[in-house]
């Protein structure tokens, strides 16, 4: 058979989202971002550490919601750019001394070049094959991040310990606190700042080639530009909010990056509606606490749950939380009438 | 030299066990154009079968023939159930229900056989092969039954009826089902023989990295690796795949400095982001072209 005769005709991997269908209306937005304000005043420390822990993996969903709802490429290499990020936080605040502040932005950049270099390669390929290739870059990232040759920076299979921030300016409130809402003021900074990436020209660029590559470009959109800028994108939020996780957990070892960590962001994406950004915080929620009722209702079973639940989701909504967002708006507009 | 011929044998032999991974993985990705993540734990079940059959006495051959049955059966009964549902839902979801079947499998069978490592017997035993020491009868036999795999496969795909019913729904599913073939049966039947090919493929990893739930995961890495140099639409490709990603691990590890046994599975990845770029469609797979 030659190649010649070989004719494919397939539907876009990723279905096309509206751009006004990918975030929720002002008024809800202001429930959801008075919810999350208020809610750490009630509940002891540990809880107020899963909620920044749920911010922080909202924003690593996010990031990769970008990639592939945005510009409709696929990635299972999350997990090595949060790995970068984290541990880029950990070199800075603990061998150079620097703020932990001041290190996210940098992690952000190292982590943004980092991925628009990865995505270079990654411009060949697509589909199936894009996601093997982002597979075997974070099944990689652990064995790198071991390697003797960094070990006096990275601390080797060991890693590192971080030190917790206090709050500035004497403020009363304690370090799970101030670390609560540091992350939601940054989650919130970083979420608009892609709503309007995305309704912007770059957005739109994504958003055309995630549809339709070859139309795209005969428009004149910069292929090769904008994808590999996508992947940067995505990968520089990835960074941040691995910087962010290392200074909420205080460790960083090679074995917290694995790929299940990369899994994990894609299900959430996936739970939250791809395409849809605001799902990304529902989707954190179930890569966090799903686990957590699977391994309640069954130890032994734990997996086997999660994995019946996940079914579940895909039959039930498998547009996920973006689709029960609908059905509720929907419902509620009947309700008005 | 005899270092290096030694070290080609032992890859060889580590290779077999790629190419039947490999085998299964294209198996699956003709039949259905995805990338099956749980295929290794799949295969991992089906060995268990096979030992909790061997336990209850039957004998080998046997049990290795019951073992095809059930997991065939099996292979098709997972696609009605669960993915022939999804068949229109996006791809993203498809891979959502693989990692989902992953974590069903691998937390059933350690729940039902725990996490124990076990031994598991082989019919070739494991003297040396023609005075060898690199390379044991079974690592042979099992370089042998691959092989027979391939034969097998090719000769159904080309000169049966239904093996060209096969090839024609998984390449135009459109034309397909206007000439009366049940392209729907058609996917069933290709994760029925995927999920028996990977029994076997367990069947014979087994004596070699002992059974237990986790044992699929490094093999079917390195299995993805080898279709993917052979081309994810080429058996045959798949095969050779496996056996060259089995001796170039093996080359790695010794002659270029630094790579010890911590780098050999970076190794493996590097070399499928190397195949991808610069020649995505494998050794010997066809490259797809789009209509626009």
């Amino acid at each position: 058979m030659s190649a010649a005769e070989e004719v494919v005709t397939e539907a876009p991997a990723v279905e096309a989202v509206p751009k006004r269908a990918m975030t929720l209306g002002l008024g809800t937005s202001l429930v959801v971002l008075a919810a999350l304000v208020i809610a750490p005043l009630f509940v002891k420390n540990f809880i107020i550490f899963q909620m920044t822990m749920l911010l922080i993996y909202g924003l690593a969903v996010l990031a990769l919601n970008i990639l592939t709802g945005g510009s409709g490429q696929f990635s299972l290499g999350q997990s090595a750019f949060y790995a970068v990020g984290a541990y880029t936080s950990a070199i800075l605040m603990e061998h150079v001394g620097m703020n932990y502040a001041l290190t996210l932005p940098i992690a952000g950049l190292i982590c943004f070049g980092f991925g628009f270099l990865f995505g270079q390669p990654a411009l060949r390929l697509s589909g199936v094959y894009l996601a093997l290739a982002t597979f075997a870059l974070a099944t990689a990232m652990p064995q790198l991040l071991k390697l003797g040759f960094f070990e006096h920076w990275t601390g080797g299979v060991q890693g590192l310990v971080v030190t917790k921030p206090d709050a500035p300016f004497g403020l009363p409130m304690s370090q799970d606190m101030w670390l609560y809402y540091f992350t939601l003021v940054i989650t919130i900074g970083i979420y608009i700042a892609s709503v309007n990436l995305l309704r912007s020209r770059s957005g739109r660029a994504f958003m055309a080639i995630r549809d339709n590559e070859i139309a795209a470009s005969a428009m004149g959109v910069d292929v090769a530009l904008y994808k590999t800028l996508a992947f940067g994108v995505s990968a520089g939020i990835t960074g941040v909010a691995g910087g962010l996780g290392a200074i909420a957990v205080q460790f960083v070892a090679p074995d917290g990056y694995t790929i299940v960590l990369s899994i994990s962001l894609f299900l959430g994406m996936v739970v939250g509606g791809v395409g849809w950004l605001p799902g990304s915080i529902v989707g954190s929620a179930f890569i966090i606490f799903v686990p957590n009722i699977a391994e309640g209702i069954s130890k032994g079973l734990s997996g086997a749950v999660f994995g019946v639940l996940l079914f579940l989701v895909i039959f039930l909504v498998p547009h996920g939380a973006r689709q029960v967002a609908i059905v509720a708006q929907q419902l509620i507009g009947k309700l008005k009438k | 030299m005899e270092l290096f011929t030694n070290q080609v044998l032992a890859g060889i032999a580590t290779g077999a066990i790629y190419a039947c991974m490999a085998l299964a993985v294209v198996m699956i990705y003709q039949a259905i154009d995805h990338l099956n993540f749980a295929q290794g734990e799949m295969a991992m079940f089906s060995t268990f079968i096979s030992w909790q059959l061997m336990q209850w006495g039957i004998p080998y051959w046997w049990a290795f023939l019951a073992t095809l049955i059930i997991s065939f059966a099996g292979g098709i009964i997972i696609e009605r159930l669960l993915f022939k549902p999804l068949a229109k839902a996006p791809v993203l979801t498809n891979v959502a229900g693989f990692i989902a079947l992953y974590g069903i499998i691998n937390s059933v069978a350690g729940l039902i056989w725990d996490f124990t490592i076990k031994q598991y017997p082989t019919p070739f035993g494991s003297s040396p092969f023609l005075g060898s020491q690199l390379i044991s009868t079974h690592q042979a036999g099992m370089i042998g039954v691959t092989v027979l795999l391939l034969i097998a496969l090719y000769v159904f795909f080309q000169f049966t009826r239904i093996g060209l019913a096969m090839r024609a729904a998984a390449a135009l599913p459109e034309s397909a089902r206007l000439v009366g073939i049940n392209t729907s049966w058609m996917i069933a039947l290709g994760w029925g023989m995927a999920s028996a090919i990977g029994a076997i493929a367990g069947i014979l990893i087994a004596p070699v990295v002992f059974l237990e739930p986790n044992m699929m995961l490094g093999v079917l890495l390195y299995g993805f690796a080898a279709a993917v140099l052979g081309g994810l639409t080429s058996p045959l490709g798949a095969v050779i795949g496996g056996f060259l990603v089995g001796i170039f691990e093996n080359l790695a590890g010794t002659y270029i400095p630094g790579v010890g046994n911590e780098l050999k599975l970076p190794i493996a990845l590097a070399l499928i982001i190397t195949v991808l770029v610069f020649k995505p469609a494998g050794l010997l797979g066809r490259p797809i072209v789009k209509r626009v």
